[in-house]
């Protein structure tokens, strides 16, 4: 199987580990993710505003990009996903802002939401099983997990279809897939405070930490998430419940988590 | 632009029918920013079907919004209240002094931890 791959400015800086991961369980799992070249940042937040063409365009060319590497791109970052899923929604659905981005961009072929956009979650369920990952386990998580999903993923749901936006499963799934116990708790898909962290701070602080101590309270043992900026605002909110991205404990679960 | 002009360009922003809200207040009840916000998210969306520009862009919640989009999946109307909120506070933006960041404000830790996707992000929020 071979997919695009997408991972983004902060996977190249402070979430590492998030992209570190996430190519070596690919690798283990026989997977190759091939790293679009010459991408741009995707921009962090999408623009609701349908007059607002810049924004969209760097999403755009990454779109492109996959579609002429066999169509399916795959992306970690929530942020890079929720962008770049809404975006190729608008090329697909929106008339008025594919006219005014393509004329704009020039490609050879026009674009128009060809791209089928995965986050990698969706493609160890989707495309490789979470039965197959359980195969392929060596060293099983034996803990108790709180999945935190936050917004991105999630929302809209209409244009996200990631899961069921109230009650999400996969990555309770993706947890048992691992050997881990998924800990089902209120605030798991609840907003960590987002981007106010920079000019809110006590807001944003109010908003992690209430997460964590929900997930505290119905007994997990540390949190994961596929979010740097929920990874961010999780850990500095004081609460001490160990935050992890969800790549680093698939890797540690294949046995690839070493400097090999 | 004068009132009339302001009201067709925040409508387009907004890009959601707000004439279907039925104010049931949903969107407000999930808001996880209720509390810091003096305009309401569903009074975001009655305002605009009002046409009181204005007072909406005289709003400090717009700065307070997390557009974690709670709002928009509660909506038993499918109006997007987050959208006009974004509408407001992307012509506030657009406006000369209209920022609601500067680089001043950039704590000295930037380099050890703060993610690029939050500085990207709040740059793109609250800066044009
Ligand atoms: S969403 Fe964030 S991490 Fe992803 S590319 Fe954009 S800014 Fe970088
Ligand atoms: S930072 Fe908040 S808004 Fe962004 S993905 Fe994480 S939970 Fe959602
Ligand atoms: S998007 Fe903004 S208004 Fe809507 S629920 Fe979230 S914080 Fe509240
Ligand atoms: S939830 Fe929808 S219908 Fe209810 S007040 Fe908010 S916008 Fe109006």
């Amino acid at each position: 199987m071979v997919f695009s791959y997408y991972p983004g400015c902060t996977l190249k800086n402070q979430a590492k580990d998030l992209d570190i991961y996430a190519r070596k369980s690919a690798q283990a799992l026989g997977i190759e993710i091939k790293e679009i070249d010459e991408w741009q940042c995707c921009g962090g937040v999408y623009t609701s505003s349908p007059d607002d063409i810049a924004p969209r365009l760097s999403s755009i060319r990454i779109l492109a990009k996959a579609k002429e590497n066999g169509g399916k791109l795959v992306t970690i970052c929530s942020a890079c996903h929720n962008v770049i899923k809404r975006v190729n929604d608008d090329m697909k659905n929106n008339a008025d802002i594919n006219l005014r981005a393509n004329n704009f961009m020039q490609l050879e072929e026009r674009y128009n939401g060809e791209t089928a956009v995965l986050h990698y979650l969706e493609m160890l369920r989707d495309e490789v099983g979470f039965d197959n990952i359980k195969k392929a386990v060596k060293n099983p998580i034996n803990k108790k997990i709180g999945a935190y999903y936050g917004c991105l993923l999630l929302r809209p749901n209409g244009v996200m279809a990631f899961d069921n936006p109230e009650n999400p499963t996969i990555i309770e799934e993706f947890i048992k897939a691992i050997g881990g116990t998924p800990v089902v708790y209120p605030f798991r898909n609840e907003c960590c405070g987002a981007y106010a962290s920079l000019k809110n701070k006590p807001l944003a602080d109010k908003k992690s930490s209430a997460v964590l101590s929900s997930a505290k309270g119905h007994g997990a043992e540390m949190v994961i998430t596929a979010c740097p900026l929920c990874y961010y605002n999780l850990k500095r909110s004081g609460e001490d419940l160990p935050v992890i991205y969800f790549t680093e404990l698939l890797a540690k679960a294949l046995g690839v988590d070493g400097d090999e | 632009m004068n009132n009339d002009m302001q009201l067709k360009s925040l409508i387009e922003m907004s890009a959601t029918d707000v004439r279907k809200c039925m104010k049931c207040g949903k969107c407000s009840g999930r808001c996880p920013a209720f509390k810091e916000m003096d305009i309401k998210p569903h009074q975001f969306v009655t305002l605009l079907g009002q046409g009181k520009v204005e007072k909406l862009l005289a709003s400090k919640a717009i700065w307070n919004c997390l557009s974690c989009l709670a709002c928009v999946e509660r909506c038993p109307r499918g109006v997007a209240p987050a959208n006009v909120i974004e509408a407001v506070r992307t012509t506030v933006a657009r406006m000369q002094g209209g920022d609601g960041i500067t680089a001043e404000e950039i704590p000295a830790e930037v380099n050890e931890m703060i993610p690029q996707q939050l500085l990207v992000s709040a740059f793109r929020k609250y800066k044009k």
